[in-house]
């Protein structure tokens, strides 16, 4: 689901055909029919941005048939745990959960939370709950989450889920009215057809047999992307499709590397490792800061985030970096609030920021609101470009549509353009790390031509002219960059990348040599590592990522292929492959059990847990982190060592799963009085940032369509790498719009004519597909109609078009920042769209008509009457 | 061997009917298009390896196929076939939602006029841009599609008799992807016409072109039952697929197989290829999908069996392949033997469906 795997991932789908090879089925759930339904068992079709209702669906049909694997869900899920009394359901508050504040449009998560348990962490107040919109966003504090005291000990519980008040039983009545008519009427899909699904996955699971879920980018780009994994995550643990060989939930990256980029982020709010960015508010020190990441009476090796900041200090400042000085903590950035790429650049248009780097992104295709991201790029200092070609976000400032408008002057627009010209991949050592979190190494095969760089070679000149510019300076504010440990080992002038690698594998600062892991680093300051979770990618002194041994026929596992982290464990939270007492489920799907002689943990895989806890441990009464883990604990970075089917912290709209309507939707929440995400962040600007109208909004029907988007295999991303290489250019050379044989008789469209799509943003023109892939879904007593258009055009390159991104508009999941642009609401008209200033003038008009103002989809409150408005405030401005 | 059968029939050993002493097994591609997922990476694979040249930025509009056909800058094809039918026991998701009838017919009307008959003997995608008046976006593009001489040749056919007529509802579909190449003949019919020496037949049992020997004549491109050699426009020199000769000699397979993520596309020993074909065929009947069929691998066929063949899941004519092509030689010995005028013999014969065309007719309108 929401993943086109063999359109966007080839390579890796040909592991998927292996499998059907063998007998696996294959179900394709998707808007359209693509070249993955093609070769796949079953389609089944869905309204774009309706997936939760049928996960829901789903996870009813598990708990309402029991067909759970019980076994698993009592002992390593927290399906037993009891909640407290107050918590409250969106069942009971018709869509929305308690502790919502109606004025923020935020949560308190206080009543989430297992009965009995510490609620020290939690507050009141209007402040602090703005703070905690703010702050306590499940990605600002890394990957651990926010702080779950109280639960290292018992916590209540019942194992026969019979309590009402336990997981389990909230769940089923969560889930309860999302029965296989209701997955009908929300998503359009035959009811049928969801329950074969239903019937395969849960006939597959189980003691004997596992089955995996893939998704990618249609799940994340939605307003509840982040609980969109939830609720699949929530039917892997239910059938016990966690941890074992051949389950999992298969997260497929939208490019190369780009685990790589989460792991050692780009991200505003995080560290390498996951670890949370420094708040400026809740974390002034060092010691603030790592109570926030472990807290009191708390499981997990998230406890020992003091080794992996401590180590990580000691990379970035080496011997300045001491215990005197919080091992220089207080050099490291602080954030206060919401730096995301579309905040910033709605300050880039208010003129709050002056200067942009362009790292092998180019937003002015590639990111949703297309307009928004030229005209805040127009209005810069300057602006730095490193890529491959002369990219669209380079030359905006004569070649925009907005030049066309008259919205931009090129001799008027302010930005200096600096574009440097990037080595590819093969003209540079590296990594790439890919979606299994596995680490490959690969070695330089040509040589950059011209003035082509590496990113390394461009970082590491950056870092060392700033500081030689710098030097002699006495201003504090320069101490973090003339401080940093820049001692890379060079080449000529490139700075060597495997150096760069055991710099993130980390060192014994005392013996100097090259540590096996992220155990063996401490917070005393005599180790160093750049990124604990990669700490053993140079074990033994050995550049694991470079091993190429192929797998075996008799494990499948092909340890010796590269290295994934952590520890090159394949299969993450592997303990759960064997039951409580550590032996296999079953012998079909074992892969690691306790050696009850040998006194370890083994097996084909590198167990993700303590080598000689026995599955009997239990911890000392006293006992926190990674010792409060019991021996059939398997979740360890888990605050309580379980699967969460219920998220007690971590996530800013709800502890469970709840269908919402996208941003833009033509129908009304048939589920809920609350229509959309309560908590989405939403920017009401009429002049750059308009929505559609939506139910309970009048006029919806002026943009009466459902509008998604993705890839083609023939191009990438935002088009800098395929529309300027004539073999890819000439595979797809046009932008299309498909659209169903339906679809074309009601609005006059004919195959290869051209038709134009509108939105409140602009309208965007291309050549009409008519298809039988493409088809109407009946939805709440209605047919609707799906359009479908790839992204990858632009204004250079060999083949040119219209950007669909400028389509979208703003509308984020609050929890991680990610722009709902896999669902919007449009119309479609036969023909060319019109251009210059009467393309604004057309654009003004379907507004008009909608009656769209800078309110529009900004009452994100349906439900209590409450008539405020909500627009994401910058940091530190009061809402 | 017999002289007869040097000109038609089986052939166990083509690369020692062709004088080559102590050679390698013969060698193909078997390319199963059911687990083709239309990635287009062979295409890409074979221009990069091969250095032939972009053919076009045309916008087709025949599903997700650009390409056309093959051609002297198309050496693979990836062909994408849309029908409103099933395959095998696939649940397409059509059935219970409020469709009307196939769309398939309209994707065929409106791609048919730019088919146009291929001087070499077969079909061809138009490959020209669509008309100005339509390119400036007066309306909805329903005007008139003009281009070279509309001609219904029947093929590449989307829809089946039957098919979208009457129907009120769709409820089944399948999307058809296959990647077509030169089907290195046992018996060649490009080879045996050409009169410089400049198509060979290589110690692989595989058929190449010397660009440096050959002299542009175009005997061949008439003389291939399939459609698949064709000259360059720049220079009118012939080009097709050469099984990556250079790769095979060192050792490589040939860069089309080596690219393809789902092993569609498989090379290896004929002998191998026909027994691994045999079994996937089997196994695809017994999943039901008895559609399967393999294609080119008949020695008994008009071309005594493909170098390069196909599982296929219709027609032939579906994919834009002759149903039953004949090497033109193979009747050439009777003909002379009967009429005695040999040069007058070489117009195509027994091609079914196949459109044919005449030599003098070839004028290399491709872009």
């Amino acid at each position: 689901m929401g993943s086109n795997m063999a359109e966007a991932h080839p390579v890796g789908f040909q592991w998927v055909m292996e499998a059907k090879a063998r007998g696996a089925r294959l179900f394709h759930v998707d808007p359209r029919f693509t070249r993955t339904s093609a070769l796949a068992d079953a389609h089944v079709p869905l309204r774009a941005g309706s997936d939760l209702a049928f996960l829901g669906g789903v996870i009813n049909y598990i708990l309402s048939n029991e067909l759970d694997f019980r076994d698993y869900v009592v002992a390593y899920t927290n399906a037993p745990h009891l909640l407290r009394e107050d918590f409250r359901d969106t069942e009971d508050l018709d869509g929305l959960f308690s502790g919502y504040d109606p004025d923020t449009a935020t949560y308190d998560p206080a009543t989430w939370h297992y009965d009995g348990a510490d609620p020290t962490d939690t507050s009141t107040g209007r402040q602090s709950r703005v703070e905690a919109k703010l702050h306590a966003r499940g990605d600002t504090h890394g990957a651990g989450g926010p702080t779950l005291a109280g639960v290292a000990g018992d916590i209540a519980s019942d194992p026969t889920l019979q309590h009402p008040r336990c997981v389990y039983q909230v769940l089923k009545r969560h889930f309860a009215r999302y029965t296989p008519e209701m997955v009908e009427e929300v998503c359009g899909t035959p009811r049928e057809q969801f329950l074969e699904v239903c019937r395969a996955w849960t006939a597959n699971s189980g003691r004997e047999r596992t089955t995996a879920l893939v998704y990618s980018v249609g799940w994340t780009q939605h307003s509840v992307g982040a609980q969109y994994i939830r609720a699949g995550s929530i039917i892997q643990l239910l059938l016990g499709n966690i941890g074992r060989p051949g389950g999992g939930i298969l997260a497929l990256r939208g490019h190369a590397s780009i685990q790589g980029s989460t792991d050692i982020p780009t991200l505003f709010n995080l560290l390498p490792g996951y670890l949370a960015m420094p708040s400026a508010a809740a974390h002034p020190d060092l010691a603030s800061y790592l109570k926030s990441v472990c807290g009191h009476n708390q499981k997990g090796f998230w406890c020992h985030a003091d080794t992996y900041l401590v180590s990580l200090l000691k990379e970035y400042w080496g011997e300045v970096a001491t215990r005197d000085n919080d091992f220089c903590y207080d050099y490291l950035p602080r954030i206060n609030g919401d730096h995301g790429t579309y905040r910033t650049v709605l300050d880039m248009i208010d003129g709050k920021v002056f200067g942009y780097f362009l790292i092998g992104q180019n937003p002015a295709v590639g990111s949703a609101h297309g307009r928004l991201q030229r005209l805040g790029m127009a209005n810069l200092d300057w602006l730095v470009v490193r890529d491959l070609a002369m990219i669209e976000s380079a030359s905006f400032w004569q070649d925009a549509p907005e030049i066309e408008t008259g919205e931009i002057v090129p001799e008027k627009c302010r930005t200096e353009v600096f574009f440097f010209p990037a080595a590819s991949h093969v003209e540079k050592d590296g990594s790439f790390t890919q979606t299994q979190r596995m680490l490959q190494w690969r070695d330089k095969a040509v040589e950059p031509s011209g003035d082509q760089r590496s990113e390394l070679w461009f970082f590491y000149h950056l870092g060392r002219r700033l500081r030689e510019r710098l030097a002699g300076s006495t201003d504090d504010r320069d101490r973090p960059l003339l401080d940093l440990a820049w001692d890379y080992e060079v080449h000529g002038d490139e700075p060597s990348a495997l150096d760069v690698l055991k710099h993130i594998n980390g060192h014994d600062l005392v013996s100097g040599r090259l540590l096996d892991g992220y155990l063996d680093l401490k917070s005393d300051g005599t180790t160093s590592s750049g990124c604990w979770i990669y700490s053993g990618v140079y074990a033994g002194e050995v550049n694991q990522a470079a091993r190429r041994t192929p797998r075996h026929d008799k494990d499948g596992v092909a340890p010796d292929w590269g290295w994934a982290w952590p520890y090159n464990r394949r299969i993450l939270y592997n303990r759960a492959s064997a039951d409580p007492s550590g032996r296999p489920w079953s012998a079909r799907k074992a892969l690691v059990w306790w050696d009850p002689e040998r006194a370890e943990w083994t097996g084909h895989d590198v167990p993700d847990f303590e080598r000689d806890k026995p599955p009997s441990y239990q911890p000392p009464p006293d006992a926190w982190g990674p010792q409060a883990l019991r021996g059939d604990d398997p979740f360890i970075m888990q605050a309580d060592g379980k699967g969460w089917l219920f998220a007690p912290r971590g996530l800013v709209d709800g502890p469970l799963p709840t269908h919402y309507e996208p941003h833009e939707s033509p129908v009304r929440n048939p589920l809920y009085t609350q229509q959309g995400s309560p908590v989405r962040t939403v920017y009401g600007r009429r002049r750059d940032s308009p929505s559609n109208p939506s139910p309970p909004e009048a006029h919806s029907d002026v943009f009466p369509y459902v509008l998604t988007a993705s890839r083609l295999t023939e191009h990438h991303t935002a088009g800098a790498m395929s529309r300027s290489l004539p073999y890819l250019a000439e595979l797809q050379p046009e932008l299309t719009v498909e659209v169903s044989p339906e679809l074309a008789a009601e609005r006059g469209l004919t195959h290869l004519g051209w038709a134009h799509v509108i939105t409140s943003r602009s309208a965007v023109e291309a050549r009409v597909m008519v298809t039988d892939r493409m088809a109407p879904l009946y939805i709440q007593g209605r047919t609707l109609h799906q359009i479908w258009m790839p992204y990858h055009w632009g204004s250079r390159g060999l083949v040119t078009g219209d950007s669909f991104n400028d389509l979208v508009g703003l509308a984020l999941d609050s929890n991680v920042f990610i722009q709902e642009s896999k669902v919007a609401t449009c119309d479609i008209q036969p023909g060319r769209r019109p251009r210059g200033p009467a393309l604004l003038d057309y654009v003004a008009g379907y507004r008009d008509r909608a009656g769209v103002t800078p309110e529009t989809g900004t009452r994100v409150d349906t439900v209590t009457g409450s008539d405020h408005t909500h627009t994401s405030t910058e940091p530190n401005e009061a809402p | 061997m017999t002289g007869r059968n040097r000109l038609s029939g089986p052939l166990d050993d083509v690369a020692g009917d062709a004088g080559h002493q102590h050679h390698p097994d013969r060698v193909g591609f078997f390319t199963d298009t059911s687990v083709c997922i239309g990635c287009k990476a062979c295409e890409v694979a074979c221009k990069e390896w091969n250095a032939v040249p972009e053919d076009g930025l045309d916008l087709l509009g025949m599903s997700f196929d650009n390409t056309g056909m093959l051609g002297a800058d198309s050496w693979r094809h990836v062909a994408f076939v849309e029908q409103a039918r099933p395959l095998g026991h696939q649940q397409s998701g059509l059935a219970g939602l409020p469709t009307g009838s196939t769309g398939t017919p309209l994707m065929g009307e409106a791609v048919q006029p730019r088919l146009r008959g291929a001087p070499r003997g077969g079909s061809e995608l138009g490959t020209s841009p669509l008309p100005a008046d339509n390119r400036n976006g007066n309306g909805n593009g329903s005007g008139t599609l003009g281009g070279p001489g509309p001609e219904d040749l029947g093929m590449p056919s989307f829809a089946r008799p039957g098919d979208g007529t009457g129907a009120e509802t769709r409820t089944e579909f399948r999307w058809l992807m296959a990647s077509d190449v030169c089907k290195h003949c046992t018996h060649a019919g490009c080879l045996d016409v050409c009169p410089t020496g400049a198509l060979f037949r290589t110690e692989f049992g595989t058929v190449v072109v010397q660009q440096d020997i050959c002299n542009g004549c175009g005997y061949c491109v008439s003389g291939c039952p399939y459609g698949v050699i064709d000259r360059r426009q720049h220079d009118g020199r012939a080009q097709k697929c050469t099984l990556c000769y250079d790769r095979l000699r060192d050792g490589m397979e040939p860069a089309c197989a080596k690219a393809c993520p789902t092993e569609s596309i498989q090379f290896g020993k004929l002998d191998e290829l026909r027994e691994r074909a045999d079994a996937r065929l089997a196994q695809l009947h017994e999943l039901g999908v008895t559609e399967a069929r393999l294609y080119g691998r008949d020695p008994n066929d008009g071309v005594g069996g493909d170098g390069a063949f196909f599982l296929l899941l219709d027609e032939p004519e579906v994919y834009g392949l002759p149903p039953d092509p004949v090497v033109p030689t193979r009747d050439a010995p009777a003909m002379w033997r009967r009429a005695g005028a040999a040069a007058a013999a070489f117009a195509l014969a027994g091609v079914g469906a196949f459109v044919a065309s005449t030599i003098g007719s070839a004028v290399g309108a491709r872009r």
